[in-house]
């Protein structure tokens, strides 16, 4: 050690002239090393955020998830192969088997324009990728862009620390990554980022009333519209907010010009979209925005009134009349374009939202999809963590310095918490507010902390420079006004949020390896042996069917498998995903819950060649068609009404197993799913026909098919496909 | 477990349909003056290739030498053979040595009957009058086991019919000859029993027969029992691409068929898990592949995703890919899916003659796989030229463009086609081209230059003023402001060097009390007095400036205060020191300096406490 330290010195001298030229030479000002640090704190976050959205990647593969992001990839493979104009005018004869689909005008584009616009970048770069990695990989990267939009709203809103703390909460946020994943290749996955830079830029254009920024606010409105259904919270959230601003009296010149641009222009934008058309105009939903964007101009006209008429008497006189008279047009106009059917009334899914009660007793096809389940206080812990606590610490700091961007940001959150209650994927909305509000909670806090910790050492440093007296240090404590312990409270407030913090950035890392991370196309389990099991049954049975059934059969399936088998079975099916229909979707939950001749007789109007089913029972996977069949009978006997649902029911129970009811026992889909398993011996010490997703030994162990036969089954049992027997020769 | 019909109306058909185009045969005339003295027949069913080993013996007893040898094959056995090659064959003592093997071409005698296909084996040199030769003919035939019946349900076990001469069709006089049939498993549902025949386990021998005169033709019939695997690649692309960075990576495209016999009613999955030998005993369940030794990131998957249900293992001498399809394969079921694996470059390209070549092998590693269509791609780098190919066997072959990352002309690729590929045809062949060194760092370095004009290209972007309007008012005052920045910058740079020089003095203080050296601790005050009044000229001009700009109202104040208060703070610290120095140099010391000292040096620090949070101020604008 000694040795090195004397190189060391002689080195110095030696080179005495370099390292202070070096030194002076390196040397930062303030203001740049603020701004690399915050470059490389948001190029940090950038990347984390796309890092940690690759662990579905690394446990499993380079897929593509879940249902929706199937009918996806098909598209955008579509749009690769076949170009823009052939997708918009796409009729899609193999899904809802015999009506078709028109893919152009029924589907949101955004995403597969993205996700094409991408991979011919790449192509031109000559990057040879495939489109399913890009497909894969759009989520993440727009999770990532979307942390830069958090920085610079969290920057609009507060100030640049709020900004990367904003950036830094949501980058890691579960609420977020669990539509962000890669292979998560669905809508909200770019549709978040569009929502966020669309609010984004239009309170910069409130805070600058600045032209250029509305446009590009009516630019990121098209661009969300073009992508995600959930443009319906924006096109009410503004008009909303520009309400409230108008009635706090904060109109101004900025947020008239920023509201008419963004309005005006994002609607006309919006016509593009084929699927949504004219609903701007025409539609109950979109009237808000229509009835502000009025009430601005009549506002406006008040404003120019009051400025050319110097009598207040005369003013107000005025301001009744025409406050009057428009409520009174604009109700009237409401009236009459919603009684002669112009204006659509709100539709089903609005209603839900606004009455979480109203999709249980109206529409079950909505009520049947999980996602659409109110939201457990569990969930709101697992997706927040303590965001939960710091989102009402950040609006109370929101409130305390009230703005135009501070409303907004405090109205966003309120509304998309509410909407977050209502619906389990409608936290997905409620994320980017959370995220800002807690980042103004957090850094506002530290802020104060901090300051608390470097004022003190100033006073007392130079208080011990000198080799001090007691005299000297009491004059000192009269200096500062502080409270005792202020420094030491501060630091340990300090080490508080830094350990809060920290736990918050393990909760989510740990909640996206665990829980979000599943394709869930591809199951795993731990064996007995703490090996890795991999049940890739979903797949097996796809593939058999894209390679072993004739190109064109018809596969009859609950809708929920619909997109997978057309994107990966390549056949044609009779219901998928996308529940425009409704009468459809019922007939095939008739089909499954009528006994095996009139489903037959069913099956045979819609030409159905194979039945496909999926079957928990051996492997103990619980989300199969039989834990889903009273969904299949609510929403069949909602349209058929010889379909009761206490027909499958012993007082008021749902059982498979000896005690069940006789229709039950004898339905298509039990016959189907429980096909010879009366046989097997699942578990050991029970005794065979143990259903282990149900836990109980199923009720009917003899089961004949007449009309269709065992055509595949996976290995480990859970899709089971059979074969629709041709009709019998008369003689 | 009987299959639907039987032996017997089976052996009836066939022995009609193929009796009858042979029986013309016999009147046909004798070639040459060729005998063959002895011949010994082995055919191996015992995997879907029919494979035939023939040894003869060969004599010249007529006049005229012979430099040609006629092997014909009736037309339904000539359109399956597959691989076909004759090698001579020289005893000496114990030993055998096998020469290379010897060209054969289709020829078309006249006179001849168009059922049968000839091919002559050209000698190496001409067999004189009583001369002798040993030949042995290996031939391999695919599509020639034909599943009898053709339907079977899961439960039953697959039937195969093989249809074959007992004596061996020759337009030579063949003296002796016999036949071996061997089977898969001792199972035989039934078989032509000629004279001379014998069953014994899983073999059945027909002859010796002695003295048959020139196309002598008897049908047999063998109708057994094979469950092995029937997979017959319909269609096989192997793409092999050669990377000069060190790599060698095969990808191939399998598109498969269960060639046996069709399976029809009901897939049980209960009963295949309970029996797989009897209830889905045809079935493919897992094929393996035998890859190159050293063989590294081998993947397997589909058009829908990876395909977990694989095993590998490796060794020195080779790696097994043991690979199950998604599904067990009955009669009739397909399934498509792709294996890629990496080999090291150096295993498989060489130099010679300053061209480079590689030397690989041709046929799927997977074995017992029966090709129809096989395309092998060799890619070689973005710039190779030169490129000639040379195989031991006729294929298809032509070139075509591969564009893959970062390529900017393509790269070219030979394209070699071949149809009814037998394992057989796994041998080594060599494509040959000229790659310069230099290419191989083309690719990097366009990257390099992409990324290094796209840091000017920002470079430039920054630094460009892209305003339309330059007299617009926000563009002067952004101008303006950006003067106001850089006037504050340097303002708050000479402050902090004032502040600097503070330091020195009161270092130099420090340095008093240390060494006792009063004139240079005057020096240092002399040095920090000029500089201080060099810096507040320095000030002037900048003061000036932000007092007539109007962007810097509203920081004005603070500037101003700041340097009065510097002044103030350096007036004290000037003060601190002649009063340290008088002392220092009175001796005095006493109580009474302290105490002035102290006085001064609280105001000090809480000036210099204020300076800090002005200068703190100004920074954060």
């Amino acid at each position: 050690m000694a040795a090195t330290a004397t190189a060391a010195a002689r080195m110095e001298k030696a080179s005495d002239l370099i390292p202070i030229f070096s030194t002076k030479a390196w040397k930062l000002k303030t203001k740049q090393q603020e701004l690399l640090i915050r470059v490389s704190i948001l190029l940090l976050v950038y990347i984390l955020a796309f890092m940690t959205r690759l662990f579905s990647v690394l446990r499993y593969e380079s897929m593509i998830h879940e249902f929706d992001p199937y009918f996806n990839y098909r598209t955008t493979l579509f749009l690769t192969e076949k170009g823009f104009y052939e997708f918009w005018n796409w009729f899609d004869s193999e899904s809802w088997y015999p009506l078709g689909r028109i893919i152009g005008g029924t589907l949101y584009p955004g995403l597969m324009v993205t996700a094409a616009i991408i991979y011919w970048t790449l192509r031109f770069l000559r990057f040879a990728v495939h489109i399913r990695e890009v497909c894969v990989l759009t989520a993440p990267f727009f999770a990532s862009n979307t942390t830069l939009v958090a920085y610079f709203f969290g920057k609009e809103l507060w100030d640049s620390g709020a900004g990367l703390v904003a950036a830094a909460l949501i980058a890691i946020c579960p609420g977020y990554i669990s539509r962000s994943v890669a292979g998560s290749y669905d809508n909200e996955g770019v549709a978040i980022f569009a929502l966020l830079l669309t609010f984004y830029l239009f309170v910069k254009a409130v805070n600058t009333g600045s032209l250029a920024w509305a446009l590009a606010s009516a630019f990121g409105y098209f661009y969300m519209v073009s992508a995600w259904g959930g443009y319906v919270f924006i096109i009410n959230l503004i008009p909303l907010y520009v309400m409230v601003l108008l009635v706090t009296g904060r109109y101004s010149m900025r947020l008239y010009v920023a509201y008419n641009c963004m309005y005006i222009l994002g609607m006309l934008l919006a016509m593009q979209i084929r699927f949504v058309g004219f609903q701007h105009v025409q539609s109950g939903e979109h009237m808000a925005a229509m009835g502000v964007f009025f009430l601005m101009q009549v506002f406006y006209f008040l404003d120019w009134v009051k400025h050319q008429l110097n009598d207040p008497k005369l003013f107000h006189a005025f301001l009744r009349i025409t406050v009057s008279s428009a409520v009174g047009l604009g109700a009237i106009a409401l009236g009459v374009g919603t009684a002669s059917g112009y204006i659509s009334p709100w539709t089903g899914r609005f209603y839900s939202l606004l009455d979480p009660t109203y999709a249980k007793d109206h529409i079950p096809i909505i009520a049947s999809v999980s996602e659409h389940q109110p939201t457990a206080w569990s969930s709101f812990m697992f997706d927040f963590h303590i965001l939960l606590i710091l989102f009402p610490a950040g609006l109370y700091f929101c409130f305390k310095r009230l703005s135009d961007a501070t409303i907004f940001i405090v109205m966003y959150g309120l509304t998309s918490m509410y909407f977050a209650g209502v619906m389990v994927r409608l936290i997905l909305v409620a994320t980017p507010a959370v995220c800002l509000i807690s980042a103004i909670a957090v850094s506002a806090t530290i802020k104060n902390l901090t300051q608390l910790v470097r004022a003190k050492p100033k006073t007392s440093h130079s208080g011990s420079g000198k080799g001090t007296t007691g005299t000297k240090t009491s004059s000192k404590g009269s200096f500062d006004q502080s409270l005792p312990f202020q420094r030491n409270g501060a630091i340990a407030l300090l080490l508080g949020a830094f350990y809060l913090l920290s736990r918050y950035a393990i909760h989510c890392t740990w909640v996206t390896s665990e829980a979000y991370s599943s394709p869930s196309i591809v199951l795993a389990a731990r064996g007995a042996h703490g090996n890795r099991v991999i049940f890739d049954d979903y797949r097996e049975a796809y593939f058999w069917l894209r390679q072993n059934t004739p190109p064109d059969a018809k596969v009859m399936s609950w809708w929920d498998y619909g997109y997978q088998i057309t994107a990966m079975g390549n056949r044609t099916v009779i219901v998928d995903n996308n529940t425009w229909n409704n009468t459809h979707i019922a007939t095939v939950g008739r089909a499954m819950s009528s006994y095996e001749d009139e489903a037959y007789e069913i099956m045979k109007s819609l030409d159905v060649d194979y039945v496909l089913v999926v079957f928990g029972g051996v492997t103990g996977y619980s989300s199969d068609d039989i834990n889903k069949f009273l969904w299949m009978v609510r929403i069949g006997g909602g349209v058929f009404p010889v379909i009761k649902e206490p027909d499958y029911l012993v007082n008021g129970e749902y059982r498979v197993d000896k005690g069940a009811a006789p229709k039950m026992l004898n339905c298509l889909m039990y016959k189907l799913s429980y096909y010879r398993f009366g046989e097997l011996t699942t578990e050991y010490g029970r005794p065979p026909g143990y259903d282990r997703a149900r836990g109980v030994e199923i009720g009917n162990k003899d089961i004949k098919l007449e009309y269709l036969e065992e055509a595949f089954t996976t290995s480990n049992w859970i899709v089971r496909i059979y074969k629709v027997k041709p009709p019998n020769n008369r003689w | 477990m009987r299959a639907i019909g039987g032996g017997g109306c089976n052996r009836v058909l066939l022995s009609i349909l193929f009796a009858v185009s042979f029986s013309v045969l016999s009147a046909a005339p004798v070639f040459s003056d060729l005998v063959i003295s002895k011949l010994d027949r082995r055919v191996d069913l015992t995997s879907q290739n029919v494979r035939s080993f023939t040894a003869l013996k060969v004599e010249n007893t007529g006049v005229d030498s012979v430099s040609e040898i006629l092997l014909p094959f009736p037309d339904h056995q000539a359109k399956n053979l597959a691989f076909f090659i004759a090698t001579i064959v020289e005893e000496k003592g114990k030993s055998k040595t096998y020469s290379n093997s010897l060209p054969i071409n289709v020829v078309n005698p006249e006179g001849m009957p168009p059922s049968l296909i000839w091919y002559s084996v050209s000698l190496p040199k001409e067999l004189g009058k009583g001369e002798r030769l040993s030949l042995e003919i290996r031939a391999v035939f695919t599509h020639t086991l034909r599943p009898f019946p053709e339907k079977i349900t899961q439960a039953d076990i697959q039937l195969v019919v093989f249809q074959d001469s007992a004596y061996y069709l020759s337009p030579y006089t063949v003296k002796a000859q016999s036949l071996t049939v061997k089977l898969p498993e001792p199972k035989v549902e039934s078989y032509t029993k000629l004279e001379n025949t014998k069953l014994s386990g899983s073999e059945i021998k027909y002859g010796p027969y002695e003295n048959l005169s020139p196309f002598s033709y008897t049908p047999i019939v063998v109708h057994f029992v094979s469950n092995g695997p029937f997979a017959v690649a319909k269609e096989l692309v192997r793409e092999i691409e050669i990377s000069h960075w060190g790599n060698v990576q095969i990808t191939e495209h399998y598109s498969i068929i269960h060639a046996g016999a069709q399976s029809v009613g009901e897939f049980s999955r209960l009963d295949y898990q309970a029996r797989p030998h009897l209830r889905g005993a045809s079935a493919v369940s897992h094929l393996t592949a035998k890859l190159p030794p050293r063989a590294h990131s081998v993947y397997y998957r589909d058009e829908i995703g990876n395909i977990s249900t694989s095993n590998l293992w490796s060794d020195s001498t080779k790696t097994l890919l043991e690979i199950e399809p998604r599904y067990p394969m009955f009669g009739g079921w397909k399934t498509s899916f792709t294996i890629g694996y990496g080999l090291p470059l150096h295993d498989f390209l060489f130099q010679s003659e300053g061209r480079r070549f590689l030397n690989i092998s041709f046929g799927s590693p997977i074995n017992e796989l029966v090709i129809d269509n096989l395309t092998v791609k060799v890619v070689l780098p973005e710039g190779s030229k030169d490129i000639t190919v040379s195989i031991p066997f006729p294929v298809k072959q032509w070139q075509e463009l591969k564009f893959s990352h970062l390529d900017m002309v393509g790269r070219p690729v030979v394209v070699l086609e071949k149809t009814n590929v037998a394992p057989e045809h796994n041998q080594y062949f060599q494509v040959h081209y000229r790659f310069s060194n230099l290419s191989l760092f083309q690719e990097p370095l366009m990257l390099i230059s992409g990324f290094f004009f796209f840091f000017i290209a920002c470079i430039i972007y920054m630094h460009a003023d892209l305003t339309i309007s330059k007299t617009s008012a926000s563009y002067v005052a952004k101008l303006q402001w950006d003067e106001v920045q850089t006037a504050i910058q340097q303002f708050q740079s000479i402050m902090n060097r004032c502040l600097a020089i503070h330091d020195k003095l009161e270092a130099s203080l420090r340095d008093l009390s240390r060494t006792g050296d009063a004139q240079a601790c005057k020096a240092a005050r002399k040095a920090a007095d000029s500089s201080l009044k060099e810096l507040s000229r320095e000030l002037k001009p900048l003061l000036a400036f932000l007092q007539s700009s109007p962007q810097a109202a509203q920081i004005l104040h603070k500037v101003d205060e700041l340097v009065v208060k510097e002044k103030e703070l350096q007036e004290k610290l000037m003060l601190k020191h002649t009063t340290v120095v008088d002392a220092f140099e009175k001796k005095s010391g006493g109580r009474d300096t302290e105490s002035r000292v102290a006085t001064i040096q609280q105001k000090i620090t809480a000036l210099r406490q204020e300076v800090d949070d002005l200068l703190e101020v100004i920074d954060e604008i």
